[in-house]
C-alpha cells in the first residue's frame, strides 16, 4: 500500500476512534441492562451527555485554581495524542518511532497525573482521597504495561508498537502466540483498571466514600466534566485497540477491509466482555486492587520470561 | 422491688415503683449487666422533679421491669456503668436539661429545643464538637447531611489514617419533626397518621406499636382474624425491606444481578400489602381495635400465589449472591460488631442476631397472632456483613413459611372492634419486632385517659452506636456497605 493511503487510512481509523468512543460505554450499559433484565440507557447517552454538558456553564469553587481548568483540557489533549501512536489495524501508527510505547506509556500517565492534580486542586478531602486511590493503584499498573510492551518488543523483535502488531510481525513460532495471548490478558486487566470498571471500580455507584476515578472528578461542571467523560471513553477506545492490535493483526492477512473490520469487530467483542464481567462478579476490596494489577504485571512478565529462549 | 410486668399489658402508673436514684440506677446497671435490654429511659415532668423512667426488657423471661426516679436538675449518669444508657442519658440532657453527671460525652443527639421553659436556642444542626484525631497523617472526612444517592440526611465525621477508619462519630436530627410532642396530649385524628409515618419504611411496625399500646389502655381484646392480618402485613413489610437490603448489599458492592432482581422482588412484596390494604407501605391497614381491610378467599389465593412466585425469585436471587465468590470476600470479615460489643450497647435486631444474640420480641414477648404462631429466630455469630445478610435471608425464609401458614389457618370472624376509652394514670408498654428490631412504645395516659406521655424508640436508637463501632479499623470504602447492613432509619431516629 503506498505510504499516503496508509497515512490517510491511519488518520481516518484515529477519527474513528474520536467519533466512535462515546458508543463502547453505551455497549456496556445495554449488555448490563441484559443481564439485569433492564432495556438500559440508549446506545448513544453518552454522546447526548456529553453534548449537553458541552453547551452548560461550569461552577468553579473558590479555592480551585488555573490548574482545575487545564486538568480536563490536558487529560483530553494527552489521551489524544497517546491516539496517534497506536498502530490502528495493525498498519504502521502515524506517529512510530522505537520506544514509542514508553511514550505512550507517559502520555496516558500524563493524563492520569491531569486529572489527579485538578482534583487535589480542589482541596475536598473525597477528591484528596480518589487522587491517593488513583496514584496508590497507577504505581502498580504502569509497571505492568511496560512489561507487557518489552515482551511483545521482544517477541517481534520492533522496538516500535508499528512493528509489534503490525502484520506479519507472528511468523510461525506458537510462542509468540501464547506471548501475545499472555500480553492482551494483562492488558484486558490494565483497561478495567485504568477505565474504572468493576472489579477495580464502579462507575455507576452514587457512593462518593467507595470511588476511585469519579470522586477526582465531582467538583467539574459543564464543558470541563463532559470533555472528562469523552476523555475517558477515548481512553477506553484506545485500551481496545491495543487488545485488538495484540490478538488479531499479528495474524491477519495484510489486507486493511479485513484488518478494519476486525477492529472494529473486535471492539464490540471487547465492550461486551466488560458488560459480561460487570455484571457477573463484584467489585474487589480496595486494599486488593493492587494484587490484581500486580497479577496482571506477573503475566506480562511470564510473556517476557517466554521470549528470552526465542 | 422492680416488680414483673408484662408487655402489652397496661398497669396503673401507681403500681409502678418509684426509687431513690441510687436503687435506680443499681437496678438498672445490675439487670443490664444480667443480659436485660434498656428498651427505654425518658423523662416525664412530675411535680417540680423531672421523673425518670426506664424500662427493661427481659428476653429470656419475657417480663418487663418498670422503674421510675425523680430528679431535679443533675443525677450521676448512668452510662459509665452501663453503655446502653449512653444514648438515652444524651436526649434526657438535650429534653429536659437534666445533667447526667459523669456522661463522657454528653452533646446533642437531635438539636431540638430543650422542653423546659425559658429553653435556649439550640445550636444550627450538626455544630458541635467532634471526636479529632491530631497528627500530620491523619486526616478527617466529612460525609453529608446531603448524600450522593437518594437516602435520608446524616451527618458522619471520619477520621482517618489514610484508608483505615481511626473513629466514625454520627450526627443525626436532621430529621426531627416532633412527633412525640405532637402525640401528647393526644390522642387525635392525627396521632395515627403520625405513627404511620414516623420511619416510612416501617409503617406496619411502629402503627402496630401505638394500636397495641391503645388497646392495652382500653383493655380492648382484637378479633383474631384482626391478629392474622396484623401479623401478615408485618412479615410482608420484614420480607420487602429484608429484599430490598439484600439488593442494596449487592448494589454497593457493584454486583448487578442480586441488586436489580431483588429490587424488583421487594416491589412484588410492596404490592402484595397493597393487595391487603392498597397500599404499598400499610398505610391505612392497621387501627386500634382492628384492621380496616379484610382478604377475601381471592385475594387470598392470589397472595399465597404471589408468595410462592416471589419465593422463588428470592430463592434464585439470593442462590446467585451467596454462590459468587467475589460477593463473598467482600462480606465477610467487613464491619465485624462481636456479641460482646453488642450486649455492651444494647445492640437490638437484625445487627444482634447477627452477633449471635437471639432477642425476638415475636419469640419473647408475644402479642397479637404471634402467640398463636411461632417464628423461628434466625441467628448467625460472625456479627460482619455477612452475617447480618444471612439473618435477613433466614428471616425471609422464616417469614415465608409463617405467611403461609397464617394464610392456610386464617380464622373466621369479624376484623374489627370499638376500641373503647382509654383507663385513666394507667402505663403500657408496647413491643413490637419491626423488620430492624425492637420497636417500643410507652404510653402514659393521664386522669382523663389522654396520653400524659408518648414515647416511642425505634430500634434505629440503640443500634446507631453499633454502626459506629463496627467501622473502627475498617477501610473507609467499605463504609457504604457496612451502613447498608445495618440500614438504620433516620426520621425513626429524629423522630
Amino acid at each position: 500500500m503506498p505510504a499516503a493511503m496508509q497515512i490517510g487510512m491511519q488518520a481516518l481509523l484515529v477519527l474513528t476512534a474520536l467519533a466512535c468512543a462515546p458508543l463502547l460505554p453505551g455497549i456496556i450499559v445495554k449488555v448490563k441492562a441484559a443481564f439485569a433484565g433492564r432495556r438500559g440507557a440508549p446506545l448513544l447517552q453518552t454522546y447526548f451527555d456529553v453534548w449537553k454538558l458541552l453547551r452548560k456553564g461550569a461552577v468553579y469553587s473558590r479555592t480551585t485554581s488555573w490548574v482545575f481548568v487545564t486538568g480536563p483540557v490536558l487529560t483530553l489533549a494527552a489521551v489524544t495524542v497517546a491516539l496517534l501512536c497506536v498502530p490502528w489495524a495493525g498498519g504502521p501508527a502515524l506517529v512510530a518511532f522505537p520506544g514509542d510505547f514508553v511514550f505512550l506509556a507517559y502520555a496516558l500517565g500524563m493524563a492520569r497525573f491531569m486529572t489527579m492534580v485538578a482534583a487535589l486542586d480542589t482541596g475536598s478531602s473525597f477528591e484528596g482521597m480518589g487522587a491517593s486511590r488513583e496514584a496508590w493503584f497507577a504505581v502498580s499498573a504502569e509497571p505492568a504495561l511496560i512489561v507487557c510492551f518489552l515482551a511483545l518488543a521482544r517477541a517481534s523483535g520492533a522496538a516500535s508498537m508499528s512493528g509489534m502488531m503490525s502484520s506479519g510481525a507472528a511468523g510461525t513460532a506458537q510462542l509468540v502466540f501464547a506471548v501475545h495471548l499472555l500480553v492482551a490478558a494483562a492488558l484486558f486487566v490494565l483497561a478495567l483498571a485504568d477505565n474504572a470498571r468493576i472489579p477495580v471500580d464502579d462507575p455507576t455507584t452514587h457512593l462518593e466514600l467507595t470511588m476511585i476515578h469519579e470522586v477526582m472528578v465531582l467538583d467539574h461542571s459543564g464543558p470541563d466534566f463532559g470533555m472528562i467523560q469523552y476523555a475517558a471513553t477515548v481512553k477506553l477506545w484506545l485500551f481496545g485497540g491495543l487488545i485488538v492490535n495484540v490478538i488479531c493483526m499479528p495474524w491477519l492477512p495484510a489486507h486493511m477491509l479485513a484488518r478494519t473490520a476486525a477492529l472494529l469487530g473486535g471492539m464490540l467483542l471487547y465492550a461486551v466482555v466488560i458488560g459480561v464481567v460487570e455484571s457477573s462478579m463484584a467489585r474487589l476490596r480496595l486494599v486488593r486492587v493492587p494484587q490484581l494489577l500486580v497479577g496482571a504485571a506477573a503475566l506480562g512478565a511470564l510473556a517476557f520470561l517466554l521470549t528470552l529462549g526465542h | 422491688m422492680s416488680g414483673d410486668f408484662r408487655a402489652n399489658a397496661c398497669v396503673a402508673r401507681t403500681a409502678v415503683p418509684v426509687l431513690a436514684i441510687a436503687p435506680f440506677r443499681a437496678a438498672i446497671i445490675e439487670q443490664t449487666r444480667g443480659g436485660a435490654l434498656l428498651a427505654a429511659l425518658f423523662g416525664v415532668p412530675h411535680e417540680s422533679a423531672l421523673r425518670l423512667h426506664a424500662v427493661l426488657a427481659q428476653p429470656t423471661a419475657g417480663t418487663l421491669t418498670l422503674l421510675c426516679a425523680d430528679v431535679v436538675q443533675e443525677y450521676p449518669a448512668l452510662t459509665p456503668e452501663c453503655m446502653p444508657a449512653h444514648w438515652f442519658e444524651r436526649e434526657l440532657w438535650e429534653q429536659w436539661r437534666v445533667l447526667p453527671v459523669g456522661h463522657p460525652w454528653l452533646k446533642p443527639i437531635r438539636f431540638q429545643p430543650a422542653r423546659t421553659a425559658d429553653a435556649p436556642m439550640p445550636a444550627p444542626i450538626g455544630c458541635t464538637e467532634f471526636f479529632a484525631v491530631a497528627g500530620g497523617e491523619t486526616h478527617e472526612v466529612a460525609v453529608g447531611p446531603v448524600h450522593a444517592g437518594i437516602i435520608e440526611p446524616g451527618h458522619f465525621r471520619f477520621q482517618c489514617y489514610g484508608e483505615q477508619v481511626l473513629h466514625l462519630e454520627i450526627s443525626l436530627g436532621y430529621q426531627h419533626r416532633g412527633i412525640e410532642r405532637a402525640v401528647a396530649g393526644g390522642p387525635t385524628a392525627r396521632t395515627i397518621h403520625h405513627m404511620e409515618t414516623l420511619a416510612g419504611d416501617t409503617t406496619i411496625g411502629h402503627t402496630l406499636a401505638y394500636v397495641q399500646a391503645c388497646e392495652a389502655l382500653a383493655e380492648c381484646r382484637v378479633p383474631p382474624r384482626a391478629q392474622a392480618l396484623r401479623a401478615i402485613a408485618l412479615e410482608l413489610e420484614r420480607l420487602a425491606n429484608h429484599t430490598g437490603d439484600i439488593g442494596a448489599l449487592a448494589g454497593d458492592i457493584g454486583y448487578l444481578p442480586t441488586a436489580a432482581y431483588c429490587g424488583r422482588i421487594r416491589g412484588d412484596f410492596l404490592n402484595m400489602t397493597a393487595l391487603l390494604c392498597g397500599n404499598r407501605f400499610g398505610r391505612g391497614l392497621v387501627r386500634p381495635g382492628g384492621v380496616l381491610f379484610d382478604l377475601d378467599d381471592e385475594r387470598r389465593t392470589q397472595l399465597a400465589q404471589r408468595l410462592r412466585q416471589a419465593e422463588r425469585d428470592v430463592r434464585v436471587a439470593t442462590q446467585l449472591l451467596w454462590t459468587t465468590p467475589s460477593v463473598l470476600a467482600r462480606f465477610e470479615g467487613t464491619g465485624t460488631l462481636t456479641r460482646a460489643q453488642c450486649e455492651q450497647l444494647g445492640v437490638v435486631g437484625v445487627a444482634a442476631r447477627a452477633s449471635g444474640i437471639i432477642n425476638d420480641v415475636r419469640g419473647d414477648f408475644p402479642a397479637g397472632w404471634y402467640c398463636q404462631e411461632h417464628v423461628s429466630p434466625a441467628s448467625c455469630d460472625t456479627g460482619d456483613v455477612y452475617a447480618r445478610a444471612m439473618v435477613r435471608l433466614l428471616e425471609i425464609q422464616h417469614a415465608l413459611l409463617f405467611i403461609h401458614c397464617v394464610l392456610a389457618a386464617l380464622p373466621k370472624g369479624p376484623i374489627t372492634t370499638t376500641c373503647g376509652p382509654r383507663g385513666a394514670a394507667r402505663q403500657v408498654v408496647s413491643l413490637v419486632e419491626g423488620w430492624r428490631g425492637m420497636i417500643c412504645h410507652v404510653a402514659l395516659t393521664d386522669a382523663a385517659g389522654q396520653f400524659a406521655a408518648y414515647k416511642i424508640i425505634d430500634p434505629s436508637f440503640h443500634n446507631w452506636m453499633g454502626l459506629a463501632l463496627a467501622m473502627r479499623g475498617q477501610q473507609i470504602s467499605d463504609f457504604p456497605l457496612c451502613n447498608k447492613s445495618f440500614n438504620l432509619s433516620y426520621c425513626g431516629h429524629d423522630l
